[in-house]
């Protein structure tokens, strides 16, 4: 019986606390906004720390993955004889899933945890509750130039590691593994659709920088405002982050791809 | 002037990103919509659709002109009735055209080839290709060969 | 007392299970510096959140001013703290921000002050505060107590009527604290502010305070001036003036009879 009441009272306050993470956005959606010039100002220094920071890491990984990809495909496209397909393979590969989820795995282990940390530190150091105290709503001037913030840098992001990982992958198959260009190129514009395969990846890298700015910013600014609560929330935020990520990606990959 | 550099580090970030998308669209897609044009639905019954599936291309002298919607089994003829859509603009196919599954190389996909008949009167949509040819089974066609080399001697 | 600025009438507050106050009404004087002194624990700080409205109090009212400041509606509240200005413990300046730009802050939110004049009053705020020098930094670059001193600039920015003061003296060196006193003072006789401190310094706090109460297991357990709590003979601000070890605020967490813990029978 106690189990049973201790299942529920869980579940509970899980879906409390969905619940409070909902009204949470929402505030940071609709309440009056900072003045405009000021909101852009924050805006920019914030598409700094989230999106110009994460470029690295990004255009690196975009990069190598490419090369790996087209290396591995290559070998069992060569079996059968169609390594030109390997231009097709990748542009796929990367525009369809593997750009929009690596990019946001990474950002949420990137920008996504630097945000709860950062939050969570102004949360400690009082700076949340001192900005309440002189009338300014810390939802409006701290949160949401993040959660724009990240909304805006994700789908650039993940345009840019896609593009770095089809050069990176052209640079292994065709100067390295000798795949003649012309059909490199003319068998991925044959297969590569710009309105499925180009617009959907965009499409979901905005839902899954919805997802992993909204669980940052509500982490870091509900965490417990003592190091080990703001150790614990960034951990927190990297792993329902990327779960949420994965979950969405299935979701959107059956919704865009899937045949019903 | 720390935040003069933000800005120029920022503006940076939002060209390559544009580039990025530029690129995608223009190299790697080839800037190619996925065309959703207007079609119209023909259908045909095959003794054996033999692999064929949704989606596959219909072409005419192998050009693509459609693709196969749906393929059902007819209970009253015991046939396979493959409805296919093709693009609106091809609107001369005449009534006796014949259709027929094909291969694309040995192993490869099974798609539809149209041959264009003689009639004046033209195929409008819910018509049906009454002359139809099945795919090549190679069990049969082994068949065929062993029955075949048997007559023979 | 008549001319009160805070009116705290029949508080309760509890923190999950555990009651922090029950049943506490105070009255904080107009343009008098009061001294909220208490051992750890006993939720002085939570009395500041809940005068500023960020915390709510469970029953009871916080009248400030005159405002029922846990019935007013948004706007209502950011109004009134306009007219509160508050040093947090660790300083809270915004890290992002030099110290120009935070004391400037409260400016440029809620003024429609020009560059100019802005900066005119932010000289003039560290000026007071003593560290004119220091406008360019960051405030990764102060010391604690520089910091604090630059919290305080950027506190008065508004020239509030109220400034409330969480733990000015904690963790700071004996010349900071000269400093912080005198500031302190010197705010309060200069400009009449009202100034709520709360603090467990109980020598710098008696020596500038012009009201003192002392909060001990949820209640206010003596209020007056400096010199009647000196003089008062209960047990339990005795304890608490003279740092005695054990007394009403016992030196044991409550816990069952130590010799059936040791006999391992307490099960």
């Amino acid at each position: 019986m106690r189990k049973v009441r201790n299942i529920g009272q869980t579940l509970f306050d899980q879906l409390e606390s969905i619940g409070r993470a909902g009204i949470f956005l929402f505030q940071t959606l609709v309440r009056k906004p900072v003045r405009w010039d000021e909101g852009c100002r924050l805006l920019v220094n914030q598409v700094y720390s989230v999106g110009v920071l994460s470029l690295v890491i990004i255009v690196v990984s975009g990069c190598f993955i490419g090369m790996v990809l087209s290396l591995q495909g290559y070998t069992i496209l060569a079996k059968f004889g169609s390594e030109q397909a390997v231009g097709q393979l990748l542009a796929l590969s990367l525009l369809r899933e593997l750009g929009p989820v690596v990019t946001a795995l990474l950002f949420a282990g990137r920008a996504g945890s630097a945000l709860t940390a950062e939050i969570g530190l102004m949360k400690a150091t009082e700076q949340l509750s001192s900005y309440e105290m002189m009338g300014v709503d810390p939802l409006r001037r701290v949160i949401a130039p993040r959660f724009l913030a990240g909304m805006i840098c994700m789908p650039l992001l993940c345009l840019i590691f896609s593009a770095t990982g089809i050069l990176g992958g052209m640079l292994v198959s065709v100067h390295w593994l000798g795949v003649y260009d012309g059909s490199f190129w003319s068998l991925m514009q044959q297969s590569v659709y710009f309105d499925v395969d180009v617009f959907n990846g965009i499409i979901k890298s905005i839902f899954f920088a919805w997802a992993i700015t909204w669980v940052a910013v509500y982490q870091g600014f509900e965490c417990e405002p003592t190091s080990e609560g703001i150790g614990k929330a960034t951990t927190r935020t990297v792993v329902l982050g990327s779960l949420a990520v994965l979950f969405l990606d299935f979701i959107l990959t059956a919704a865009m791809f899937g045949d019903f | 002037m720390r935040n003069k550099h933000t800005e120029l580090l920022v503006g940076i970030f939002i060209v390559l990103g544009i580039a990025a998308f530029g690129y995608l669209a223009i190299q790697v897609s080839g800037l190619a919509f996925s065309d959703k044009k207007d079609t119209y639905t023909v259908v045909a019954r095959f003794d054996d659709i033999g692999g064929l599936t949704e989606r596959a291309k219909v072409t005419i002298a192998g050009v693509t002109v459609g693709e196969v919607e749906s393929i059902t089994f007819d209970k009253e003829y015991f046939m396979g009735l493959v409805s296919m859509s093709i693009h609106s603009d091809i609107d001369n196919i005449s009534t006796d055209s014949s259709i027929a599954i094909l291969t694309s190389g040995l192993l490869g996909e099974k798609y539809l080839g149209i041959t264009i008949g003689a009639e004046d009167d033209v195929l409008k949509n819910g018509d049906e290709i009454f002359d139809t040819q099945s795919a090549l089974v190679l069990e049969n066609l082994i068949g065929q060969f062993l029955f075949k080399s048997d007559e023979e001697e | 007392m008549k001319n009160a600025y805070v009116e705290i009438n029949n508080l309760s507050f509890a923190r999950k299970e555990r009651a922090i106050y029950e049943n506490v009404s105070l009255k904080i004087p107009r343009g008098k510096i009061t001294a909220v002194m208490g051992p750890s624990g006993t939720g002085k700080t939570t009395l500041l959140r809940l005068i500023a409205a960020q915390l709510h109090p469970d029953k009871g009212s916080v009248l400030v001013d005159g405002v029922d400041i846990h019935k007013a509606n948004r706007s209502a509240l950011y109004e009134t703290r306009k007219k509160i200005g508050m040093l947090f413990q660790s300083g809270a300046l915004f890290s992002d921000m030099s110290v120009y730009e935070n004391v400037a802050f409260p400016l440029e939110e809620h003024t429609d002050l020009s560059e100019d004049i802005i900066k005119d009053i932010v000289l003039m705020k560290l000026q007071s505060v003593g560290l004119r020098g220091a406008i360019g930094l960051m405030p990764s670059e102060l010391s604690g107590g520089m910091a604090r001193r630059v919290a305080l600039a950027r506190a008065i920015a508004l020239d509030p009527e109220l400034v409330l003061y969480d733990e000015p003296f904690a963790g700071q060196d004996p010349i900071s604290k000269g400093v912080l006193v005198e500031l302190i003072q010197k705010l309060n006789k200069a400009v009449g502010i009202t100034s709520v401190l709360v603090s467990h310094d109980v020598e710098e706090s008696l020596s500038i305070s012009d009201h003192v109460c002392i909060l001990s297991g949820g209640s206010v357990v003596a209020q007056g001036s400096p010199e009647e709590i000196k003089a008062s003979n209960d047990e339990r601000v005795v304890q608490f003036l003279n740092g005695q070890a054990d007394g009403p605020v016992p030196f044991h967490f409550p816990s069952g009879s130590f010799q059936s813990d040791l006999m391992g029978d307490s099960n």
